[in-house]
């Protein structure tokens, strides 16, 4: 009860921002981003976090998500709402396709077929004229803004609700028999056999549910950026920064990811506006390499650390 | 948790409030006019766009130095987007909504164009083209001038076509990148090709990260074409050229190249060096051409590009860039405004005097008169750069008023002419 | 015999090429970039086929050797040459990796599965990042009296570049397959991947065998390195494509077997340079990795592996 009450007073307030006039409009450009790492880390730490399942292949469930919201809007001028609910759908799609394919493998095995999902995907789109090829596509979106002053403000309150619904997500599934299907899975895949956890079924609900909220986290871009092409989409940093986050963040719990990109998905903004864009992908690796040598269990261990020293 | 997010974008708006003041700046009269865009400075384009740049620079000097635009001062702001559009939205929405510039330059060629086209068309912004092609054709955006030598297809095609139907070709090879600019070229070609009775023999498309073109070429000579096409970019053009000096094209070829970005760029003209012969392609300036005021703009670039170590003869950018600036002068003094549907109707309806001659635009926002020529390069020698400057190296063949030679056929002839 | 005109509504392909004379010459094309592809993923055979270490940064470090080598041939001297030169320096590079690896990770042995797979992924693109934030994002070539031309037999042109990269890749495969067959240390590095306790039971030390395994592999990655700049021109992103180049060779071999890695090569080689040859070369970056897909779903020990 507790935590509906925490999601309202979030919500209230996210609304609140994006009604305010007088904000500059940088802000929810730059917001935007960075409540879909809050998506996208959540997704990922589903898998990886909870499973021990790294999946590299991000951008290709971020990519299924955008190119299906672009067929929707092309094909039938699909409301924001359709297209988000269609590259949800698509994108859960391929997250079983790739975990029937590989979740039998040993981890790393996992890991390398995603990113060959990402490949042979990003390879299919360039030679798929309807949605621009390689080329890419311009597009013209829709002044349905409900009642908020820009489509700006109106994506970076949609992308909040949507943050709201993935971590709320992660939190059932850690406190579930899904939750603790997984934990025992990364602990020990044996074992949990042994002792009878459906270990198959499990990772394949989570590499669906996983896939499909990355989905839902790529689905509003051809709209933010009124144009799509796949190079960006397909861009391997997403999968760096989906699994740095986390890892940085604290993977044991749902709060995890979300400090994590948020921290970590402000510094690339401010960094991105005041130097270059380079330096984000540096920022997140060298976090990333830091966190993984020093400190394993992410911000929430070190919190955790120091609230027990210091009794 | 929201109270912490809300530190968090306070903190984010103070960033932003600071950095869009200007830091330790003279004003003249008032805030300063600032022009803002991004400009390739690395990647595929970055050769041809720091030369670019330093043409847009001359102008922001020289009309500092007349006292500014409406008596304050012109702040130029320039990112690199390294070629690549997918930085472009991210820069211009920066520019609009953190630096709030008065007025927007679109960056070099077409690629990283064509994504912010839409943008500008939703916030009705004034958006100087810089060397784009056919990138506002979808988007029909009313506020868009788009600077640089060509019309349409036709105009860019019809010479370097007319000359290989001259030679007796009758077979064509096409092929094009498949990116934004490759193929609108290659498209509007395939168009033209289609009306003037040339039979297609080989019409490929490849990505446009291609480094090898082996396989390509190699395709290209079984098929046997009289005339070769290519529409594609700097780094691709360097790779095939190299790649057709390595396989070989056929001894029936009597014409190359057409729409090759890159050779026009300095750097590139030296590092092909004899690789270069033979080839018939665009360009905007080549020596020879008479434009009033070009000589001395050449002399004062040179000594600034040497300076920065870029491209020094700077023929192919620079000195529309510098257009660009004139234009936006002429316009701005002509309505004595900075706002843009002002300025977009002066631009719609002046012919303005620049040092690349006269410009005037279209309804579409596309030069109404162009001004490309096709010309081919002979007797270039390795390890001289020097050469380029004389004229003699690229000899235009086509329109006639610019015109100064014939052109050598076939193809393998004109390689080895002197 | 030219191929039918495919106006295909969907796709780009306009001409389809259908001569034996092209898919002949393909294949001998396709022969060179198999053993190119196969020297350059020999390294990521040792350090994962033989050792499991997750070396997703293996294809940073073959495109930091090329940068390397890039910046050493400045100086006059053959990239080849270069290349070679190179091999120490990164051999230390390698031991340090390892030692690195075998102390963060691999000793405490807790959950090393996720971290050291993001350590190395980060690695990689700091790596990445490093490169253009010192170079550039712009290509990078090199320039050797063999680079450019190409040796004409009849109608067939084969560039010397691929020649060169061939020569070194076969040479690199004999050398390392005598090596790990034939001397001591290099059987102790087979050995280790199958049963350490069976090798220190022998005398050797597992940990130092591995450094030593891993330092070969990185020394490899040097010269592959230098062969990739001499193939074509070198930009910092290009480790993206090379991670389904190297692990589909890798994964097509088995892991373990080096011999299977030049074949796996080959498969790979002809295969893209086919492809390319007839559905265009937008198609070839699926084949690797489709191919790398395949066989983890079918036959994940891949063709050789035990």
């Amino acid at each position: 009860m507790k935590y509906a009450i925490y999601c309202a007073l979030v919500l209230l307030g996210f609304l609140g921002v994006s009604t305010l006039g007088g904000i500059n409009e940088y802000v929810f450009f730059a917001g935007f981003v960075i409540l879909q790492f809050v998506i996208l880390a959540t997704a990922w730490n589903i898998l990886g976090g909870y499973a021990g399942y790294v999946n590299f292949g991000v951008p290709a469930f971020i990519a299924v998500g955008a190119y299906t919201a672009v067929v929707l809007f092309k094909s039938m001028s699909a409301p924001l709402l359709v297209q988000i609910l269609g590259g949800g759908i698509l994108a859960g799609a391929l997250g079983l396709g790739v975990g029937l394919l590989t979740l039998k493998l040993r981890g790393i095995f996992f890991s390398i077929a995603t990113v060959a999902v990402v490949f042979i995907l990003e390879t299919v789109v360039n030679n798929w004229r309807y949605v621009g090829g390689a080329t890419g596509l311009q597009l013209t979106r829709p002044q349905d803004l409900w009642f908020f002053d820009s489509y700006a403000r109106m994506l970076f309150f949609v992308m909040a609700v949507l943050a709201v619904l993935s971590v709320t997500i992660a939190r059932y599934i850690q406190d579930s028999f899904l939750g603790r299907g997984l934990r025992a899975v990364r602990d020990s895949e044996e074992a949990a056999e042994c002792s009878g956890v459906p270990t198959l079924k499990i990772k394949l609900i989570a590499c669906t549910i996983s896939g499909a909220l990355m989905g839902i986290a790529g689905a509003p871009m051809p709209m933010y950026l009124s144009y799509i092409e796949p190079t960006s989409t397909f861009n391997l940093s997403y999968s760096i920064s989906a699994l740095g986050m986390p890892i940085i963040g604290g993977t044991s719990h749902w709060i995890g990811p979300v400090i994590g990109a948020l921290l970590l998905a402000t510094l690339q903004q401010i960094v991105t506006v005041t130097i270059s864009n380079e330096l984000n992908v540096l920022v997140v690796g060298v976090l990333l390499v830091l966190f993984v040598v020093i400190a394993p269990d992410g911000i929430l261990g070190l919190i955790k650390k120091w609230k027990q020293s210091s009794k | 948790m929201d109270k912490m997010r809300r530190k968090v974008i306070g903190a984010g708006g103070a960033g932003l409030l600071a950095s869009s003041l200007p830091a330790g700046m003279a004003f003249a009269q008032g805030a300063p006019v600032k022009i803002g865009m991004s400009m390739p400075q690395t990647g595929g384009l970055g050769a041809g766009g720091q030369a670019a740049l330093i043409g847009l620079r001359m102008w922001v000097d020289d009309i500092n130095a007349k006292g500014g635009l409406l008596g304050r001062k012109v702040e130029f702001i320039v990112y690199d987007d390294q070629s690549n559009g997918a930085n472009t939205p991210g820069i211009y929405t920066k520019l609009i909504d953190v630096d709030k510039v008065d007025l927007l330059i679109a960056p070099y060629a077409t690629n990283p164009t064509a994504p912010i086209m839409p943008m500008v068309k939703e916030r009705g912004l004034l958006l100087m083209g810089n060397f784009s092609f056919q990138v506002n054709a979808k988007v029909q955006h009313d506020m868009w001038f788009n600077n640089a030598p060509w019309g349409d297809a036709k105009n860019w095609s019809e010479g370097f076509l007319e000359a290989g139907k001259k030679a007796g070709a009758k077979s064509i090879a096409i092929f094009a990148a498949d990116a934004e600019f490759q193929q609108n070229l290659a498209n509007g070609c395939r168009d033209v090709v289609k009306q003037t009775g040339w039979n297609v023999v080989y019409d490929q498309n490849y990505p446009g990260n291609n480094t090898d073109f082996s396989s390509i070429i190699r395709a290209v000579r079984a098929a046997k074409p009289e005339a070769v096409f290519v529409a594609c970019y700097p780094n691709e053009a360097v790779a095939i050229m190299r790649s057709v000096n390595e396989i070989g094209l056929g001894s029936q070829v009597q014409i190359f190249g057409g729409g090759m970005v890159g050779l026009q760029f300095g750097p590139v003209m030296q590092g092909l060096g004899s690789l270069l012969n033979g080839v018939v392609n665009y360009n905007s300036y080549v020596p020879g051409m008479k434009y009033p005021g070009i000589d001395d703009f050449f002399k004062r670039y040179s000594e600034r590009a040497l300076a920065a170590k870029v491209d020094p003869l700077g023929f192919y950018l620079p000195p529309y860039n510098y257009a660009i600036g004139q234009m936006i002068e002429q316009a701005v003094n002509g309505t004595k405004s900075l706002d843009h549907k002002k300025i977009a109707d002066y631009l719609r309806k002046n012919e303005m005097k620049t040092i690349v001659g006269p410009i005037s635009f279209d309804k579409n926002g596309e030069r109404a008169k162009p001004a490309l020529v096709q010309a081919q390069f002979r007797n270039i020698k390795d390890g001289d750069f020097e050469q380029f400057k004389s004229p003699g190296k690229q000899i235009v063949i086509w329109p006639a008023s610019e015109k100064q030679g014939d052109v050598i056929t076939p193809f393998d002839k004109a390689r080895k002419a002197t | 015999m030219h191929g039918a005109l495919l106006k295909s509504p969907i796709f780009y392909q306009k001409t389809l090429m259908f001569s034996v004379d092209l898919i002949f010459e393909a294949v001998l094309f396709g022969i060179l970039l198999g053993c190119f592809y196969a020297a350059v993923s020999l390294g990521l055979s040792v350090a994962f086929g033989l050792l499991d270490v997750p070396y997703v940064a293996h294809p940073a470090l073959l495109i930091l050797g090329s940068y390397f080598t890039f910046v050493l041939s400045q100086t006059g001297i053959d990239p080849i040459v270069c290349g070679v030169l190179l091999m120490p320096v990164f051999f230390l590079i390698g031991i340090g990796f390892y030692r690195f690896y075998y102390e963060t990770f691999e000793k405490r042995s807790s959950d090393t599965g996720v971290r050291g797979l993001a350590f190395f992924f980060g690695m990689s693109f700091i790596i990445e990042v490093c490169l253009i934030l010192v170079f550039g994002v712009d290509q990078r070539t090199v320039v050797a009296s063999y680079i450019g031309s190409s040796l004409e037999i009849g109608d067939y042109r084969f560039p010397y570049r691929m020649l060169v990269a061939f020569g070194i890749a076969l040479t690199l495969t004999v050398a390392l397959t005598l090596y790990f067959s034939k001397t001591f240390n290099g059987r102790a590095i087979k050995a280790v991947g199958q049963d350490e306790g069976a090798l220190r039971l022998m005398g050797a030390n597992p940990v130092k065998i591995k450094q030593l395994a891993f330092g070969i592999a990185t020394a490899v990655n040097a010269l592959a390195g230098a062969m990739l700049i001499i193939v074509g021109p070198v930009e910092p992103a290009m480790d993206r494509i090379y991670i389904g180049r190297t692990f589909c060779v890798v994964v097509l071999a088995g892991l373990g077997s080096m011999s299977g890695t030049l074949v796996a090569g080959l498969v790979l080689g002809i295969a893209e340079s086919i492809v390319m040859m007839t559905f265009g070369a937008s198609w070839a970056p699926a084949v690797s990795f489709g191919l790398l897909l395949l066989m983890l779903g079918v036959r994940p020990q891949g063709l050789f592996g035990r």
